[in-house]
């Protein structure tokens, strides 16, 4: 772990003060460092160095490593009370760079369909924004984040330029898939990944470690560093395992003035700033927002349609593997090369399904070995016959918003500054349950149809999330309706801006971290004209 | 499948190691004496190089020169790292005097393999502070192991030229096939 700056005493009174340094905070603090404004980032976790990344790889295959990205502890405490079980501390990263450290950097946009849902079908509610509106702005997080892809999705919503870098080809057991879904007529594309298929932007092209998720030792795959690098080349400061205990508003209610941090030595201080973004992610957005109360916001800062922590969103992970006679060349690589969204617009059931063709699937000998109860030559037999003819197809699927499904405080669990801890309701509705079986029913004819042995099905029940926090501080129009205007500022401050997949009115079933990128691009234009 | 010292440095690759140490060792003759080698004791070395015979298939041979390398190059810039290492090492060997009066680099493979059993190192969970069947595992097996099948070395016996951990291109996911190997692998 770098030591970082050991000052963390604060900056004099700010443009821009950024709360969380994962990639809606970081690319914001970038955009408006560059633009000439003075901007403040402060982040809970620390700064991960550079150079301890290839240990970190060995943390995550060796059994017994520790420490890969920190997580877990006092600091990170939590509660889940709803009918499903949340894996929070899994699904998130505390640190410069946020969750894009251990995330697998699948990158796309929205489908047009996803911004209009209640107009088109009558069901979840509409952005205030269409897809037209943030076009532009997916065409800069595509140049941001450095994403490989190819325009050949059929069903991708319109573009109107190429991707910054080739895609990554398909993988020899994409070309098996290809036959299958051809066959049951189910077109297959690329995927866009935010992944240097060539030299980018100062980073290497990727060197093929097949760790992706949850760590990239080439320094490949984007995480949000990058950004705050820029941001703090153009005089941005920030400081790390600084985690912000409250937000302090004037006495009319209408402005933020500063942000209270605390210090690793216990000591608390005040960052004030003329604007302040939140970027936290979807559940310390909210949990942030509710520490914050007061007597002009009772129930918690920003929070006067009563909407701060309602409407929790991820998406639900479908899936289906078996193997096959054939080799299929597996866990090479750690992201994948085909998709298929033939399942997404207009389908029914309703709710989106993304099917993701895996590069790997089935055990990765190394892992198996190390975790193995012999060795020799038992152990090199069982693992060639464990390796090399798994298949799996996954996939993503929709959740509408429900309001019932929300983060709140357990004031009963508090952290390690004696904070009420978040406390996450989940739950998995009919139509979403409908739409995983749907998805299990294609996954398996896919498998079928080459004759594989299908020997795992991961369905409604079994379902789990795939770590997108989203819709908690859902934008709209209407105050009573929305925590956030479409320009992401909150309607109750005039000062106070959330950047990040919390201001998602729905979700769609495409990973969020496209979409992420650019309303930050957007938030970022939008706060450098008000100040 | 004769192992060799380039084996070794690409393994080291796969794991973060002291590389420019270790292709220091390439350079050099394979009787001479190193620096790196010098940083490992030679009965810890030997301790190792015979439990790696034991754990690593029959197929592989030149099992000696594999470690050294690979062992040297890993704990060449890491103390913490090479203290446990050479510390289970020496408890390791402590236990085969103790039970067989016989230095453990001395054992036949039968019999270091039984004893490494009787300990249970098989069906124990590699921990680096846990007793001696934890930290043999963690120390001892588990990094020979990871040595061999995160490298090309191991990975081609699975079939697999690109395991997990090493950093092999973008070229090997898209082959029907594995093809045959090179110089140029790892």
């Amino acid at each position: 772990m770098a030591d970082g700056s050991s000052d963390r005493t604060p900056a004099p009174p700010a443009d821009v003060c950024v709360v969380g340094a994962g990639p809606a905070g970081a690319i914001v603090a970038a955009r408006l460092a560059e633009a000439g404004h003075d901007v403040v980032v402060l982040d809970a976790g620390p700064r991960f160095d550079l150079a301890d990344r290839e240990a970190q790889l060995d943390a995550h295959l060796r059994p017994g490593v520790d420490g890969l990205w920190d997580m877990g502890g006092e600091r990170d405490a939590y509660a889940t009370d709803g009918p499903r079980d949340y894996p929070l501390n899994a699904a998130r990263v505390k640190g410069v760079g946020g969750s894009t450290l251990h995330w697998q950097g699948i990158v796309m946009r929205l489908h047009e369909r996803d911004f209009e849902l209640r107009s088109r079908h009558g069901v979840g509610t509409d952005w205030p924004i269409d897809y037209a509106d943030l076009r532009p702005y997916y065409a800069a997080a595509e140049r941001e984040l450095g994403v490989a892809g190819a325009d050949d999705n059929p069903f991708a919503p319109p573009r109107e330029e190429p991707f910054p870098m080739p895609a990554f080809p398909p993988s020899h057991s994409d070309a098996i898939f290809a036959e299958a879904c051809e066959s049951l007529g189910l077109p297959t594309h690329s995927v866009p990944n935010a992944r240097n298929s060539e030299p980018y932007d100062g980073a290497a092209g990727c060197a093929g470690y097949g760790t992706c998720k949850p760590v990239c030792p080439s320094g490949a795959k984007y995480t949000a560093e990058r950004h705050i690098a820029r941001a703090e080349a153009a005089g941005a400061r920030v400081i790390d395992r600084a985690p912000v205990q409250r937000l302090v508003h004037d006495d009319a209610g209408r402005r933020v003035e500063a942000a209270v941090y605390a210090t690793p030595d216990g000591t608390e201080h005040r960052q004030a700033a003329r604007s302040v973004v939140l970027a936290c992610g979807g559940v310390e957005n909210v949990r942030l927002l509710l520490l914050s109360d007061s007597e002009a916001y009772p129930d918690g800062l920003a929070n006067s349609s009563g909407l701060v922590g309602r409407h929790f969103m991820d998406h639900c992970f479908a899936g289906a593997g078996g193997r096959i006679d054939r080799p299929t060349r597996q866990n090479h690589v750690g992201f994948n090369t085909t998709e298929c969204h033939a399942l997404y617009d207009g389908t029914d059931p309703l709710p989106g399904v993304k099917l993701e063709f895996l590069n790997y699937a089935g055990p990765s000998p190394v892992t198996q070995a190390l975790g193995a109860e012999d060795w020799g030559d038992t152990l090199l037999d069982d693992l060639r016959d464990a390796y090399g003819t798994h298949l799996a197809v996954g996939g993503l699927v929709e959740q509408f918003p429900n309001a019932e499904n929300r983060i709140t405080l357990d004031r009963s669990t508090t952290d390690d500054h004696g904070n009420p801890v978040p406390k996450v309701r989940w739950s998995v509705g009919p139509r979403t349950r409908a739409a995983i079986e749907r998805a299990n029913e294609v996954q398996v004819a896919v498998l079928e149809e080459l004759g594989a042995e299908v020997d795992w099905v991961v369905g409604p029940d079994a379902t789990g999330p795939a770590f997108h926090h989203m819709g908690t501080t859902r934008m709209g129009t209407d105050p009573a309706e929305s925590v956030v205007a479409p320009d992401c500022r909150t309607h109750d401050l005039d000062n106070l801006w959330i950047a990040g997949s919390s201001v998602f009115p729905t979700g769609g079933a495409m990973n969020p971290t496209l979409t992420i990128a650019a309303l930050s691009c957007r938030l970022a234009d939008r706060l450098d004209g008000w100040l | 499948m004769d192992l060799t010292r380039r084996d070794a440095v690409a393994a080291l690759a796969a794991t973060g190691g002291a590389v420019a140490v270790a292709r220091t060792v390439l350079d050099s003759p394979s009787t001479e004496s190193t620096a790196a080698d010098a940083a490992v004791p030679e009965d810890a070395l030997a301790s190792l190089v015979a439990v790696a015979e034991v754990v690593y298939p029959d197929a592989a041979t030149g099992v000696d020169d594999f470690v050294e390398t690979y062992v040297a190059g890993r704990i060449a810039d890491d103390d913490a790292r090479r203290a446990g290492v050479v510390e289970t090492a020496a408890a390791l060997d402590a236990t085969a005097r103790d039970w067989f009066e016989t230095p453990l680099a001395e054992l036949d493979p039968e019999t270091l393999d039984g004893m490494l059993r009787d300990l249970r190192v098989d069906v124990s969970d590699p921990d680096p502070n846990g007793g001696l069947p934890g930290r043999v595992r963690f120390y001892v097996v588990n990094e020979l192991l990871y040595a061999f099948y995160a490298s090309p070395t191991g990975g081609r016996l699975v079939g697999i030229e690109n395991p997990a951990g090493h950093p092999g291109g973008v070229e090997s996911y898209r082959r029907a096939e594995m093809p045959p190997e090179t110089e140029d692998d790892g």
